[in-house]
């Protein structure tokens, strides 16, 4: 995966890159508003992460540029504001999502990782198929080897959430924006104690474990490698 | 003379001096006015004294011929007054009369001589007098001029102007002396605002405007900047309050994680005990984020800026979303969570914020009903909503420990924790995002006991109590 970070303070800049390559992706960093909006326009990426205060030219502009011109790159905003209507008008000029400062590395690759997967989005799959684990999005039943779990609501669109980015890292933040529609940070452990009650569901009586905890990132649903 | 000129430059001198500039214009025209006004009064009368003096001298004339003229022109003449009486020559020469001399010229007209002319008296050669007169001319070529002096009138005249003349300045001079006093009681007042604001500046924040009691504009003004200065200093004051308990709050944690970071590169440590180093420093360094970001949070509610994001708000549907995110959570603590929420409530609010206050009240309630008494079986919290008469009431309770009523104010400082070993986790910032909140939504929090009857657990209430929308 290549992305693009376009970030002026340098040395968050050089963290930044050493961390992601490191994470097997490729990088390429702009350090002001013109020649980000520059290398966006010459090269191809799959993700980039764009400073909402740069010199020159300010994030959400580039943003908007790069929207007019039909350029469809995910964007992931980093800000230091962190106002509800900061993500809002983050959101409108065109990003994918919002991340504010200070935040985890492990929180920026999980969402890095799920934009860049956007792009072979399984959006329009009726059916979620993870190990034999089935989630049928249409008359919402979940199947395990056939047989029937019933989910409360909230569960359910946890689950679909995290079939949806099998395979992805997701973090309790993430969950908490996308399944909640919250955008605090709970302070305690509401998530986990969601995730263990739909992994007994998903995994108690049967074969195999799909909902694995990531120390210190959050979540990952994928079948067992045996 | 500075203070003169300082005086110059106020308002209420200014319009002194422009009242004044007016009233002396007014006042002057008034007086030229009524002094043309009565001396021509006064000439209309002196000239139909002679008129009537004309008649008679022509009756006479008329009866008893020239030597009756002469002979009632010279006994006219001896009598004292004012009146002038000369029988001329036909070349102007006096004849009779009770004139000495004459302003040349004067003969050479006739009928009424509306021009005040000069003429001397007998026995009174040095001074000039003037007069008004009439001149006819008999059948003998003589003439004959019956006048009237005008020292009498101009007196008069002089007279009203003088006394015009003085009323102006005394009233002038009095609209100088209020000016004075009014432009200088004025500028005292500010100059004694200023002093005052100067010690403000200074950093004396708990001076105050004098107020005179006069309910004047000064008082108002003072009033008015009174109350801002006491809600600046109750600012200034929790916000000192606030870098104190920064201070102190962040000083913990960042002891912590430096004396962690220290201890494990002193020791010789395996490639496992750096990883737990590392991790404990990560959640460490979490904690100093989340007490940051609530202190943010705290103070861009307080700033208002988010007071425009609210909106109709479906007060039941946050109030269930909330207590569904926190059963698992309150089952796994052993507290059962009771919900009784009203349908349909909608109030003007922000979801996010409400949210996160029912978060935080809730993650209090479930903590302190469950950590203090591990054993207990009956650790309960209700979560209500309801449209009383003019408010909406959500009230989150507990019956655990309950805090003292006395601490009820505290508790909704920042960083106030009644547990002064900070033991249990929290920023102690919770109450006052919840306040902020609250304060944002024109609403109240109220703190109560949830039952006063028990006495080791009487609970803590929070209700939360918003305007009902209009």
């Amino acid at each position: 995966m290549k992305i693009l970070i376009i970030e002026d303070d340098l040395e968050t800049a050089a963290y930044l890159t050493k961390a992601f390559r490191e994470a097997g992706l490729n990088v390429d960093h702009a350090s002001d508003g013109d020649s980000g909006y520059f290398l966006a326009t010459e090269n191809t990426y799959d993700v980039m992460v764009v400073d909402r205060m740069l010199p020159k030219r300010d994030g959400l502009s580039i943003i908007s540029s790069l929207r007019d011109q039909g350029n469809e790159t995910p964007v992931l905003i980093l800000s230091a504001l962190g106002q509800v209507d900061d993500r809002v008008t983050g959101l409108r000029a065109g990003g994918d999502d919002y991340l504010t400062k200070p935040y985890a590395f492990s929180e920026l690759l999980a969402r890095v990782e799920i934009l860049g997967r956007r792009k072979g989005t399984r959006d329009t799959e009726t059916v979620y198929r993870v190990g034999d684990l089935e989630l049928d999005r249409l008359s919402h039943e979940v199947r395990r080897g056939g047989q029937v779990i019933n989910l409360q609501p909230r569960e359910y669109s946890l689950l679909e959430y995290l079939m949806n980015n099998a395979g992805q890292v997701v973090t309790r933040t993430m969950l908490l924006e996308n399944v909640w529609d919250y955008h605090f940070d709970p302070q305690t452990n509401v998530i986990d104690v969601h995730i263990s009650r739909l992994r007994s569901k998903i995994e108690k009586g049967f074969e195999g474990s799909l909902l694995h905890t990531i120390r210190g990132a959050g979540y990952i649903l994928k079948a067992s490698e045996n | 003379m500075a203070r003169i000129k300082a005086m110059l430059k106020t308002t209420a001198v200014r319009l002194s001096l422009l009242y004044l500039l007016l009233f002396v214009v007014s006042a002057t025209a008034l007086l030229f006015y009524i002094s043309a006004q009565s001396e021509r009064a006064i000439r209309g009368q002196t000239e139909r004294a002679i008129e009537r003096e004309v008649r008679a001298i022509n009756n006479t004339y008329r009866r008893s011929g020239v030597n009756g003229l002469v002979r009632q022109i010279e006994r006219r003449s001896r009598q004292p007054g004012s009146n002038l009486y000369i029988i001329a020559s036909p070349n102007g020469e006096i004849f009779a009369g009770n004139v000495a001399e004459i302003q040349p010229g004067i003969f050479d007209q006739n009928g009424d001589i509306k021009v005040p002319f000069k003429y001397k008296r007998f026995g009174d050669f040095d001074a000039e007098y003037t007069a008004l007169a009439h001149v006819m001319e008999l059948p003998n070529g003589f003439k004959l001029l019956v006048g009237r002096d005008l020292a009498e009138p101009d007196r008069f005249n002089n007279l009203i102007e003088r006394a015009l003349m003085s009323a102006l300045a005394i009233m002038g001079l009095g609209a100088l002396a209020i000016w004075f006093f009014v432009g200088r009681s004025a500028l005292k007042r500010i100059d004694r605002m200023s002093a005052a604001s100067e010690k403000i500046m200074a950093g004396d924040l708990s001076q105050r405007l004098p107020v005179m009691g006069s309910g004047d504009e000064f008082d108002r003004m003072s009033t008015s900047l009174n109350t801002m200065l006491g809600r600046i200093e109750q600012l200034n004051e929790g916000l000192r309050q606030v870098s104190d308990n920064i201070a102190h709050d962040l000083k913990t944690p960042l002891t912590r994680l430096r004396n962690r970071a220290e201890s494990t590169l002193a020791s010789k440590a395996t490639a496992k005990d750096y990883r737990a180093a590392l991790e404990d420093m990560i959640s460490e360094s979490d904690q100093l984020i989340r007490i940051f970001s609530a202190l943010l949070m705290i103070s861009r509610v307080e700033a208002g800026s988010a007071a425009a994001k609210l909106s109709d708000l479906d007060l039941s549907a946050v109030a269930l979303d909330a207590a569904e995110l926190y059963e698992p959570v309150a089952e796994d603590a052993d507290v059962k969570l009771i919900t009784e929420i009203d349908k349909d409530i909608t109030i003007s609010g922000n979801r996010e914020l409400i949210g996160q206050t029912l978060s935080n009240l809730m993650d209090n309630a479930i903590k302190y009903s469950s950590l203090e008494e591990k054993t207990r079986k009956d650790a309960n919290i209700w979560v209500k909503l309801k449209a009383e008469n003019d408010e909406i009431v959500l009230s989150v309770a507990d019956n655990g420990p309950g805090i003292p009523k006395d601490k009820y104010d505290e508790v909704t400082k920042r960083f106030v924790r009644l547990d002064k070993s900070r033991n249990k986790p929290g920023t102690g910032l919770g109450l006052s995002l919840v306040d902020a909140v609250m304060r944002m939504h024109r609403g109240e929090l109220e703190l109560s006991a949830t039952d006063d009857q028990q006495e080791d657990l009487p609970g803590l209430t929070v209700s939360l109590k918003f305007p009902v929308k209009t």
